[in-house]
C-alpha cells in the first residue's frame, strides 16, 4: 500500500468543510457499492432457495442496511423486486443507492477544487449513468446488470482517485472515509449473520449451512478469495477469521483498520500532532491487533462485533471533530 | 422583416455576400469541412459540457436544476485592428469608472460641478454610506469588470452595460476556447488566434497586487461563493481551481483577531484577498442584511481597518445602474479629460418628463429596462411585444417612471450559427473581461460572445435561452 505521503513545508491545511465533504463523499460511494454487493447476494439466494428463505434473506438485508423500519412504513412482505426497488431507488428511502450517488456527487461539486477533473468526471458520469438506469423500476432480469453498473461506477471513481489525486491531506480524508465505511459495512453483515458463524455442533455439515456461509461471503464479494485461500474448506471459524482478521482481504475488519491507521498516521504527520481520532483508533487497535479468532469467540462474537461497530463510529466522530468538519 | 433586421451588420458576410476580412481564413477552412462531421461534433460538444459539469443553475426550475448554456461552434472573430481600438475604449471607460466611484465616496466633485444630479445617489440602493471616506487597498474599486458591447456597423461598437459588480461568464470564455481547440485542433494552426488561457493567472496576479499592506509577498486569496445552488457556482469553483485559491463559503469564515480567517483542518488561517461572488447585501449580516448566512459577520470592520481586500469593493454597484449609465459619456469626459472612444447607446431617462413623453409615444419601437434590473428580466422589447404586453408595461412605466430607462431597438450585429439547415445569422453581443490593479488595466483579448439562438431574437441572456460562442481576436 502506498497511502502514506511526506508533507512539504509549503502545504497549507485544507478547509474543514471541504475535508468533511471529501470524507463523506467517499463514504457514500463505498456504501452504494457495498449495498450493491449485498443485493447481489440476496438475489442469488432468491434463485437458489425457496420463497420463505429468500424472504428471510431480503429482510435481513434491510436490517443490515438499517432500512427495515423505513421499508416497513411503506411496504408489506419482502418480495425481492420490491426490496430491491426500495433499496436502489425509492424516493421514500433517504439511504437509497441513487440518493447515495446524488449526495456523493453533490459533495464532489461542493469540493470541486479539492478533487481532480478525472475524479469529478468519474463521479459526475457515474451519477448520470445510474440516474438513467434507475429512472424506472428495475426488472429482475435486469438486476445483475444494474448492480454491476453500480459497482463499476464506484470502482471508476476509486480508480480515478488512486490514479490522479495528490497524496496529500485530501487523499487521506478520502481514504479514511472509504475504509471507515467499509469496516462498518462488513461489521454490520457480521452483526446480522453472527449466529451462522458460531461454532455449534447442531449446524455442522448440513447443506443449509454451507449455503448460508457461502451467502455471507458473497455479501462482501469474498467467495472466490476465501475458497482460493482455504482450498474448499468451509467452516464457521475460518470464515469468521477471514472476514475479521485476514490482512490480505480488502474488506476484512483488519485490512480496513490497517488502512485507517496508515491514513490517520499520514494526517498526524501533516498536522504534526495526534488527537482524538488517534485515541479512538488506538481502542480499535486493542480489539484487533495480535488477536486470534479463538480470543474473539471466547469474548463472544456478537459482543465483539457490537463493540467494534461502536468503536468505528467513535473514530468517525472524532475525525469530524478533530479536523473541524463543522464549525 | 423589420427595419432593424434589414440594416443589420453581419460579422461574417458583407451585404454583397463576400466574406469579411476577419473571417477569410476561417471560411477557407470551413469550406473544406464535411457538414455531417460538423453536426456530429456539435452533439459531442454538448455531452462534453454535461460530463465536465459546465452547467448553470436556473432559479425556479425544479426539474432541471442544472442546465447547459447552448454552445455554437462558429467563432465570433474580431480583427487585431478592431480589437486595439476596442481595448483602448474599454481601458478608458474602466479607468473613468474607478475614478468616478472613488469620487462618489469622497469629495463628490462631479456632483458639485453640476454634471450629475445628487438625486441619482440618493435614490441608488447600491450606494453604501459605510464606504464614504474609505479608500480600498490600492485605490481599486472595480477589480473585475465585464463591459457589454454591441455592434451596429463596421466601426460602431457601443457600450450597452458596465458590469462593475460581479460580472460572470469568464469560465465560458475559457471553456469555449478549450472545447474549440479540442474539437478542431487543425483550425488553430491555420488561423492565428490570440490566447485567452492566461486569464486565471492574470486574475490571481491582479488580485494579489491589490492585497492590503502587510499581506506579505504571497497573499492568501479566496473565492467566496454562495454555494452549490448558486447559478454561477461552476464558475466560482472553476476560477478558484484555476487560480489555486481556496473556494470558501460564509460558514467557513470568521473574524478572529481582527482578521477574516477560514476554518481549516488545522485551525483558523487568515485571508488577504477575498474575491467575493456574493452581493453586497449579503456580505456582512452585522452591517447589511441581518438574515444573511452567506457572508461573514464583522467583515466590514476588518475591511475598513485595511486588513482585507474585497473584490470588487462593496458599493461599486453605484456605478452600474442604468440611470448612471446614461451619464457615462459625461463621466468619462469628467475624469479622463478625453472624449469617450466607445459611445453609449442613446438612452432616455424616464424620470425626465420630456423623455417619458417621448418613450410613452414610441413604446412599440423602444426597449425599456428597469434601472436596477439585470439578466434580461423585467424589460419590454417594443417591436416583438403584443399590444396587450405594451399596454401592461405602459401602466408600470406611468406608475414609476424613475424606475425605467428606454433605448432604441438596436440593429445588433449578427454572426452565423450552425443549424440543422446550415449556417444562419443570429444576433450577438460581446463581454470582454477587464482586470484592474495598481499595476494597470489588463484586458483578455476576446471575451464572451453571447448569441440569441432564436431567429430574430435580440435577447442574448443565458437565463433566457441565449447561447455562447468562442470569441477570437486575430493575431494580425
Amino acid at each position: 500500500m502506498t497511502d502514506g505521503y511526506t508533507c512539504g513545508a509549503m502545504q497549507k491545511p485544507m478547509l474543514g468543510r471541504v475535508a468533511g465533504g471529501i470524507f463523506w463523499m467517499y463514504r457514500y460511494l463505498e456504501r452504494a457499492e457495498n449495498t450493491a454487493r449485498l443485493l447481489a447476494a440476496g438475489h442469488r439466494m432468491t434463485l437458489t432457495r425457496g420463497e420463505d428463505e429468500a424472504s428471510q434473506e431480503w429482510r435481513s438485508i434491510l436490517t443490515t442496511l438499517g432500512q427495515l423500519a423505513d421499508y416497513e412504513k411503506y411496504h408489506e412482505g419482502y418480495a425481492g423486486a420490491q426490496v430491491c426497488d426500495f433499496v436502489l431507488r425509492s424516493r421514500n428511502n433517504p439511504q437509497s443507492v441513487l440518493s447515495m450517488f446524488e449526495r456523493a456527487r453533490s459533495n464532489a461539486r461542493a469540493c470541486r477544487s479539492a478533487i481532480t477533473r478525472e475524479v469529478w468526471e468519474a463521479i459526475n458520469e457515474g451519477w448520470m449513468t445510474l440516474r438513467d438506469l434507475l429512472a424506472r423500476p428495475v426488472r429482475v432480469t435486469n438486476l445483475d446488470a444494474v448492480l454491476g453498473a453500480i459497482r463499476r461506477e464506484s470502482t471508476l471513481a476509486r480508480g480515478a482517485t488512486h490514479g490522479s489525486m495528490l497524496r496529500n491531506e485530501t487523499y487521506s480524508f478520502a481514504r479514511a472515509g472509504t475504509f471507515l465505511e467499509r469496516a462498518d459495512n462488513t461489521a454490520r453483515i457480521l452483526d446480522v449473520k453472527y449466529y451462522l458463524l458460531l461454532p455449534s455442533i447442531a449446524y455442522v455439515g448440513t447443506v443449509l449451512d454451507t449455503g448460508q456461509w457461502d451467502n455471507v461471503l458473497r455479501s462482501v464479494s469474498a467467495e472466490r478469495a476465501y475458497s482460493w485461500l482455504n482450498a474448499g474448506r468451509m467452516d464457521a471459524r475460518s470464515i469468521a477469521e477471514f472476514l475479521i482478521l485476514d490482512e490480505r482481504f480488502p474488506r476484512s475488519l483488519m485490512f480496513c483498520h490497517l488502512a485507517m491507521r496508515e491514513n490517520l498516521a499520514a494526517l498526524a504527520r501533516f498536522h504534526r500532532r495526534e488527537g482524538m481520532a488517534h485515541e479512538a483508533l488506538a481502542r480499535a487497535d486493542g480489539m484487533l491487533s495480535g488477536k486470534r479468532v479463538e480470543d474473539i469467540f471466547e469474548q463472544g462474537l456478537h459482543e465483539f462485533i457490537l463493540e467494534f461497530i461502536g468503536c468505528n463510529a467513535a473514530i468517525g466522530n472524532a475525525i469530524s471533530e478533530e479536523y473541524r468538519f463543522v464549525s | 422583416m423589420s427595419t432593424a433586421e434589414a440594416s443589420r451588420y453581419d460579422e461574417m458576410l458583407a451585404p454583397d455576400g463576400s466574406v469579411r476580412a476577419a473571417y477569410r481564413d476561417y471560411e477557407q477552412w470551413l469550406e473544406r469541412q464535411d457538414p455531417a462531421v460538423l453536426r456530429r461534433k456539435g452533439s459531442e460538444a454538448e455531452s462534453f459540457f454535461r460530463r465536465t459539469g459546465i452547467t448553470f443553475n436556473v432559479y425556479g426550475e425544479a426539474d432541471a436544476e442544472e442546465r447547459l448554456i447552448p454552445f455554437d461552434m462558429v467563432p465570433r472573430i474580431i480583427t487585431g485592428q478592431e480589437w486595439r481600438r476596442l481595448s483602448r475604449g474599454i481601458e478608458q471607460r474602466v479607468r473613468a469608472l474607478n475614478a468616478f466611484i472613488h469620487d462618489l465616496y469622497h469629495r463628490q466633485e462631479i456632483i458639485r460641478s453640476g454634471r450629475l444630479p445628487v438625486r441619482l445617489l440618493r435614490e441608488n440602493s447600491a450606494w453604501l454610506p459605510q464606504m464614504v471616506g474609505f479608500t480600498p487597498p490600492g485605490g481599486v474599486y472595480t477589480h473585475i469588470v465585464g463591459i457589454d458591447l454591441v455592434r451596429t456597423g463596421p466601426d460602431q461598437f457601443l457600450v450597452l452595460e458596465d458590469n462593475a459588480r460581479t460580472p460572470s461568464g469568464v469560465s465560458y470564455m475559457l471553456e469555449n476556447r478549450e472545447t474549440m481547440m479540442s474539437m478542431f485542433p487543425e483550425l488553430f494552426t491555420q488561423v492565428k488566434v490570440r490566447p485567452v488561457s492566461g486569464y486565471p493567472r492574470s486574475l490571481a496576479a491582479s488580485l494579489a497586487a491589490c492585497a492590503p499592506d502587510g499581506a506579505g509577498p504571497k497573499p492568501t486569496i479566496a473565492v467566496l461563493t454562495p454555494g452549490i445552488f448558486n447559478s454561477a457556482y461552476f464558475e466560482h469553483a472553476f476560477l478558484a481551481d484555476q487560480m489555486g485559491a481556496e473556494l470558501v463559503e460564509g460558514s467557513d469564515l470568521r473574524v478572529v483577531d481582527g482578521r477574516v480567517q477560514m476554518r481549516t483542518t488545522d485551525g483558523f488561517r487568515p485571508i488577504d484577498v477575498l474575491y467575493r461572488r456574493v452581493d453586497d447585501e449579503y456580505l456582512d449580516p452585522l452591517t447589511f442584511n441581518p438574515h444573511s448566512v452567506l457572508g461573514v459577520p464583522g467583515i466590514m470592520d476588518v475591511y475598513r481597518a485595511g486588513r482585507i481586500t474585497i473584490a470588487n469593493a462593496p458599493g461599486t454597484g453605484v456605478a452600474d445602474d442604468k440611470a448612471i449609465y446614461s451619464f457615462m459619456p459625461e463621466i468619462v469626459k469628467f475624469y479622463t479629460g478625453e472624449n469617450p472612444i466607445l459611445p453609449n447607446v442613446q438612452t432616455w431617462r424616464c424620470a425626465d418628463a420630456d423623455s417619458l413623453k417621448y418613450v410613452l409615444d414610441n413604446l412599440a419601437d423602444l426597449v425599456v429596462k428597469e434601472v436596477h434590473g439585470s439578466g434580461g428580466y423585467g424589460m419590454l422589447i417594443g417591436p416583438t411585444s403584443s399590444k396587450k404586453e405594451i399596454e401592461a408595461f405602459r401602466a408600470k412605466l406611468v406608475a414609476r417612471p424613475e424606475n425605467y430607462i428606454a433605448q432604441p431597438t438596436l440593429a445588433l450585429s449578427t454572426c452565423p450559427i450552425f443549424t440543422a439547415k446550415g449556417l444562419a445569422p443570429r444576433h450577438v453581443d460581446l463581454r470582454p473581461f477587464v482586470l484592474v490593479s495598481p499595476e494597470g488595466v489588463d484586458i483578455t483579448p476576446g471575451g464572451l460572445t453571447r448569441v440569441a439562438m432564436k431567429k430574430g431574437s435580440l435577447v442574448v441572456n443565458s437565463s433566457q435561452g441565449g447561447g455562447t460562442k468562442d470569441s477570437w481576436v486575430l493575431d494580425d
